[in-house]
C-alpha cells in the first residue's frame, strides 16, 4: 500500500502566496475571534469553584440553573455531558462552576451548593483560590515563551537561524489557531488544554525538523537547482511520511477524544486541531519563510563536516 | 550485512522479560483495604483481631479477607463504601493504640511481589481522594521575626547607654518590601555608635543597615536581607511540612503526598479519604506548648497517692514520677520563634531557643522572680478520639498534655534563652523539633482544593485504558496494511513500548494521572513517527534500485539522525512543562518523556533486531514492506 504510486511532485512553493493568504486569515481570524470574544477560562485561571454532580433522575440544564441563581449563585454555570458508568450504562452528569464567594467557607460554600441542588451526588469537587490561577497562568505564559525559545536555540544550533526563525513563525499559527478555535466555539480553556498547547509546539516542529533535515542533505547532494527547487523536492520526499506520521497520531487523539472520557476532552481536541494546523505548517510555511528568509546553498555547507561521516 | 551479534538479542530478551516482568502487577489491579498497624511496632494481638472481626459483624460489613503482614494487619473490601465505613469503625475499637490507615492492596501474586514488582501509584484522578493546597503566610512570620529583634535591639542600647529617641517596626513599602527596624537618634554621635554596637553584634548579622538624617533627627533602618528572608521563609515552609506531616498520619492515610510547592506553598495529597471537613480539622489544629512552673512546696508523691491534687495545681508524669505543676502558664508556644541544638556553655549538648511576641516582658518578670527554681516545658496533642456510642461512632477532640523537660532557671529569660543540661545530642535534637512542633507556625490557608469521588477515579480509569487500546489497535491495523512485515513489527515495538513505559513507571515508583494516560496514547502516536520515518527510507531507497540489505541499511543509518533531531524538541517541551508544571502536568509530562525515550529503543533497537533476524544473512529479492518493486536490476 502506498499513497503516491509515483513521486508525488506537488509545487508547494509555486502555492506559497495561497498559502501565505490561508494562513494571514487564520490568524487574523483567531486574533479577532480573541479580541471580540475573548478565552472561556477555565476554573484553573480564574478560581473558584466547580462540582461534578450526577442525579439519579433526569435534570432540566436550565431548571438546575435557576435553583442555583435562586440560592444565590449568580454566575453559575452549567454543563451537561454524557458520562459512562462503571456499569457501561451512559448518564447524564452535570459540570457546576460558581465563581468565587469570599463571604463563606468552602464547607459552607459545599453546603449551600449541595441543598440548592436536591438529590444531588457531588462526584467531584473542586476549589480554586484567586492567587492560584494567577499564578498558573504566569507560569503557563511562561512555559509557552520558554517552549518558543528553547526548541529556537536547539533549531538553530542544529541547523541555522533562518530555520530557527521561520520554524518558530510557522509555529506561532498552531496555538494562535488553537486559542482561536476555542474562543470561537466559547470552549473551557483550562490547564490541560494549555498542556496540550505545549505539547502541539513540540510536536509541530517534529514535522518540520523532518523536511529542514531533508533540505540540508539534499543541499549536500544535488548541486545543481535553485533553494525553492530543493525545498519543493524535499517536502515532497517526506510528504507520505508526513502524512502517515499525522494522520496516526490523529488516529490515536480522535480515539481519546471519543472513549478518554471528559476530562480529557478538551485536551484532545486541542491537539486535534495542532495536528492538522501543525502538518499544514509545516509543509507550507516553514518551508517557503525559510526561502524567503535567504536561505542559500552556501549558509548550510559549512556544517557539512560533521555529516561527512555518513554514507 | 544487516546482523546483529548475539550479545545484542540476548540484550533484548533481557529488556522484554524485565518490562513484562515489572509491568505485569498492573493487570491485577486493587483492592481497598484497611491497615491496622499497632504505634508500638508489634505485630496486631489476636484479641484485638477478634474484636475488629466482631465489630464488622456487628455492623454488617463484609470483608474479603484478613491478613497479617509485616506491616500491620491488612483487611481487604469489595468496594471503597464498605472500607471507608469499616475505618470508622475499626478505629473506634481499637482505640489510638493502633493506626487504622485507608490503602488500595496491589492484587500483586506472589511470585511477583517477591521480585519487588508493585503496580503503579495512582494519582488522585484515577483512585479519588482529596487534594489540598496550602499556602504559608511568611510575611506574619517576618513580622513576628523582626519584633522578636527589636526588642533585643532596644534592650541592647539601653545595656550599653546609648540613648535613641525611639524605635518602630516600619510596616512593608514599596522599598523594603518585608519592612524595616527604624530606630531614631537625637545626635549623631550616639546614632554612630549605636550603629556600630548593633552593626557588628552576630545576632544581627542578617541585617543590613542604612543611616539617614531627617529634622535633627538621626536614623538607623535595619532589613532583613533577601538571603536571610529567603532561609527564614525556607525554614518555616519546611517546619510547616514537618508538622503538616504529623497531622496527616492522624488521618489514616497510607499514601500521603505532602510536597513543597514553589516557594511557599505545601500541596497535600490525600488519597482515599472523602471527609474534606474532618481532613481539614486533623490538618489545622497543631499540637501546642507552654512553659510552667513546678511546685516546689507541695510533695507530688502524697497527691499522687492520696489523690488529692493541691489547688492550683495539676499532676503530671515526668519520667515515671509525678510532678506537680502550676497551671499559671508562664510562656506559651506560640511566643516560640525557633529552636536549634547547640553546644552549651558547660559543653553539653543545649537547646537554644528564641522567643518574641508580647508575653515576653511577663516570662522575663516571672523568671526573675523564680531564679534557682525548676520550669517545666509541657507538649500538648490534640487528637480526635472515636469512640462507639449505641452503634454509632462518634468523634471527641481530647488533649494530650505531657512533660518532656524540666529545667532550672538560672537567670532571669528574655527573647533569647537556652535549655542546658541535657543528656545526648538525641535528646537535644528531639526537645528542639517538639519545641518547633509546638511553637508559633507560620500561618497557613488552604487555597485550593479539590475533592474527587471515587467511582470517577474509577471511570477515569476505564475510559484512558479503552481510548489507549482502541488508538494502539486502529493504529496497529493500519500500520499492518501499509507496511505488511515491517508494519506488523512496528506494531510488536508499539506494544512493547507501552509495556516498557508502564514498567518504567512502575518501577520508578511514579504516579499515574488521567494526563499520564492522554501522554501514553499520545506516545504511541508519536512513537511510529520513528518507524514510519525509517519505512519510508527504506521504500525510497529500493525505489531508487539499491538492493534490499542495502537500503534496509541506509534506511536505518538515514533516519537515525532525523529521528533524535525530531525528538529533541518534544523532550525540550515536556522538560518545560515538567520544570514550571504542577500536579497533573507534572504527570502528563514525566510520562511524555519516559514514552519518547523508550520509544527510541523499541522503534529503532528493536525493529532492527527483528528485521536482521528475519532478513539478515542472506540474499533477499523482497522485502515485505508494502510496495513491490523490480529488483532483478540491483542485485545482479
Amino acid at each position: 500500500m502506498e499513497f503516491f504510486k509515483a513521486k508525488p511532485n506537488i509545487p508547494f512553493m509555486k502555492q506559497r502566496w495561497l498559502a501565505a493568504t490561508i494562513s494571514a486569515i487564520i490568524f487574523i481570524c483567531s486574533i479577532v475571534s480573541l479580541c471580540w470574544h475573548g478565552l472561556n477560562l477555565g476554573l484553573d485561571f480564574t478560581g473558584g469553584t466547580q462540582a461534578e454532580v450526577t442525579f439519579m433522575q433526569t435534570v432540566d440544564v436550565n431548571q438546575l440553573r435557576e435553583q442555583l441563581v435562586k440560592a444565590g449563585f449568580h454566575q453559575a454555570i452549567v454543563q451537561v455531558y454524557a458520562q459512562t458508568a462503571l456499569s457501561g450504562k451512559t448518564k447524564d452528569a452535570y459540570s457546576v462552576r460558581v465563581g468565587l464567594h469570599k463571604s463563606l467557607t468552602q464547607e459552607q460554600l459545599k453546603d449551600k451548593l449541595v441543598q440548592a441542588m436536591p438529590g444531588a451526588q457531588i462526584n467531584s469537587l473542586e476549589y480554586i483560590g484567586p492567587q492560584v490561577g494567577k499564578q498558573l497562568m504566569t507560569n503557563g505564559i511562561l512555559a509557552v515563551v520558554l517552549a518558543f525559545v528553547g526548541t529556537m536555540i536547539y533549531i538553530a544550533l542544529r541547523f541555522e537561524y533562518r530555520f530557527a526563525l521561520s520554524a518558530a513563525l510557522a509555529l506561532v499559527h498552531d496555538p494562535v489557531l488553537i486559542l482561536g478555535v476555542f474562543s470561537f466555539f466559547h470552549l473551557e480553556f483550562n490547564l490541560i488544554v494549555l498542556t496540550a498547547l505545549l505539547t502541539v509546539i513540540g510536536y509541530s516542529l517534529n514535522d518540520t525538523i523532518v523536511v529542514y533535515d531533508r533540505v540540508r542533505e539534499n543541499f549536500r547532494k544535488i548541486r545543481k537547482g535553485t533553494p525553492l527547487e530543493i525545498m519543493d523536492l524535499s517536502i515532497n520526499q517526506t510528504l507520505s511520511r508526513t502524512i502517515m506520521t499525522s494522520g496516526l497520531t490523529l488516529v490515536v487523539v480522535v480515539a481519546l477524544f471519543l472513549y478518554g472520557g471528559q476530562s480529557v476532552h478538551e485536551f484532545a481536541l486541542a491537539m486535534m486541531i495542532g495536528i492538522v494546523v501543525g502538518t499544514y505548517s509545516s509543509i507550507y510555511v516553514a518551508g517557503s519563510l525559510a526561502i524567503a528568509f535567504g536561505l542559500t546553498r552556501s549558509n548550510l555547507i559549512p556544517a557539512q563536516k560533521v555529516v561527512d561521516e555518513l554514507p | 550485512m544487516n546482523q546483529y551479534p548475539l550479545w545484542r538479542y540476548v540484550l533484548i530478551v533481557v529488556l522484554i522479560i524485565f518490562g513484562v516482568l515489572y509491568a505485569a502487577p498492573n493487570l491485577y489491579g486493587t483492592d481497598p483495604a484497611i491497615q491496622i498497624q499497632p504505634k508500638s511496632g508489634q505485630a496486631v494481638t489476636s484479641d484485638v483481631i477478634t474484636k475488629i472481626e466482631d465489630t464488622l459483624l456487628q455492623q454488617h460489613i463484609a470483608y474479603l479477607d484478613a491478613v497479617q503482614q509485616p506491616t500491620g494487619l491488612l483487611i481487604r473490601f469489595k468496594d471503597t463504601e464498605d472500607q471507608l465505613k469499616a475505618q470508622r469503625y475499626i478505629q473506634a475499637t481499637v482505640g489510638q493504640s493502633d493506626t487504622v490507615a485507608l490503602n488500595l492492596a496491589p492484587r500483586t501474586p506472589h511470585w511477583l511481589r517477591a521480585l519487588g514488582a508493585e503496580p503503579m501509584k495512582l494519582g488522585l484522578d484515577l483512585r479519588g481522594g482529596i487534594h489540598f493546597l496550602y499556602r504559608a503566610d511568611t510575611h506574619a512570620m517576618l513580622k513576628e521575626h523582626m519584633n522578636s529583634d527589636l526588642r533585643m535591639m532596644s534592650e541592647a542600647l539601653q545595656k550599653s547607654n546609648v540613648r535613641y529617641a525611639h524605635i518602630t517596626l516600619q510596616s512593608a513599602d514599596s522599598k523594603n518590601p518585608d519592612g524595616s527596624i527604624v530606630i531614631a537618634f537625637r545626635d549623631k554621635a550616639d546614632r554612630d555608635k549605636g550603629l556600630s554596637l548593633l552593626s557588628s553584634n552576630t545576632a544581627y548579622q542578617d541585617y543590613q543597615f542604612v543611616t539617614s538624617h531627617e529634622n535633627d533627627r538621626y536614623f538607623v533602618m535595619a532589613h532583613l536581607s533577601q538571603q536571610a528572608v529567603v532561609g527564614l521563609e525556607e525554614q518555616a515552609v519546611s517546619q510547616n511540612l514537618t508538622t503538616l506531616r504529623n497531622r496527616v498520619n492522624q488521618l489514616g492515610v497510607s499514601e500521603p503526598v505532602i510536597q513543597q510547592q514553589g516557594k511557599n506553598e505545601i500541596s497535600v495529597d490525600l488519597p482515599g479519604i472523602q471527609d474534606t471537613a474532618r481532613a481539614k480539622e486533623i490538618i489545622g489544629k497543631t499540637a501546642t506548648l507552654r512553659f510552667q512552673l513546678v511546685d516546689t512546696q507541695n510533695d507530688p508523691t502524697t497527691a499522687s497517692n492520696s489523690g488529692i491534687v493541691p489547688f492550683g495545681d495539676t499532676l503530671y508524669q515526668y519520667e515515671g514520677r509525678p510532678v506537680l505543676l502550676k497551671n499559671e502558664v508562664v510562656l506559651h508556644g506560640k511566643s516560640i520563634l525557633n529552636a536549634t541544638t547547640i553546644t552549651g556553655d558547660d559543653g553539653r549538648p543545649a537547646v537554644s531557643v528564641r522567643a518574641g511576641g508580647s508575653e515576653v516582658s511577663r516570662f522575663n518578670e516571672v523568671t526573675g522572680d523564680n531564679i534557682g527554681k525548676p520550669m517545666a516545658t509541657v507538649y500538648v496533642e490534640t487528637r480526635a478520639v472515636q469512640h462507639i456510642v449505641n452503634g454509632k461512632v462518634e468523634m471527641t477532640q481530647q488533649q494530650f498534655p505531657k512533660i518532656i523537660n524540666i529545667a532550672t532557671i538560672n537567670n532571669a529569660l528574655g527573647n533569647s534563652f537556652q535549655i542546658m543540661g541535657l543528656d545526648s545530642n538525641y535528646a537535644a535534637k528531639n526537645l528542639a523539633l517538639l519545641l518547633r512542633s509546638g511553637a508559633y507556625t507560620v500561618p497557613i490557608t488552604a487555597i485550593s482544593e479539590q475533592t474527587i469521588g471515587p467511582s470517577l477515579g474509577k471511570a477515569n480509569i476505564q475510559a484512558g485504558t479503552r481510548a489507549c487500546e482502541i488508538g494502539l489497535l486502529l493504529v496497529a491495523i493500519f500500520m499492518l496494511f501499509y507496511y505488511n512485515l515491517f508494519g506488523l513489527i512496528a506494531d510488536i515495538a508499539l506494544t512493547l513500548n507501552v509495556v516498557f513505559i508502564v514498567a518504567i513507571m512502575s518501577v520508578l515508583g511514579a504516579t499515574l494521572t488521567l494526563p499520564g494516560i492522554a501522554a501514553i496514547v499520545l506516545t504511541v502516536g508519536m512513537a511510529v513517527d520513528a518507524n514510519v520515518l525509517i519505512y519510508e527510507r527504506i521504500r525510497e531507497e529500493l525505489r531508487n534500485g539499491i538492493s534490499p540489505q542495502a537500503s534496509i541499511f541506509a534506511g536505518y543509518q538515514r533516519a537515525f539522525v532525523t529521528i533524535v533531531d525530531a525528538n529533541v524538541t518534544t523532550l525540550i517541551v515536556a522538560t518545560i512543562l515538567f520544570a514550571l508544571g504542577t500536579g497533573p502536568v507534572q504527570g502528563f509530562a514525566i510520562t511524555l518523556i519516559i514514552g519518547l525515550l523508550t520509544s527510541m529503543v523499541t522503534a529503532i533497537f528493536f525493529t532492527r533486531a527483528a528485521i536482521n533476524l528475519i532478513y539478515g544473512r542472506r540474499r533477499v529479492e523482497n522485502l515485505s514492506i508494502g510496495i513491490k518493486v523490480d529488483m532483478s536490476a540491483a542485485n545482479k
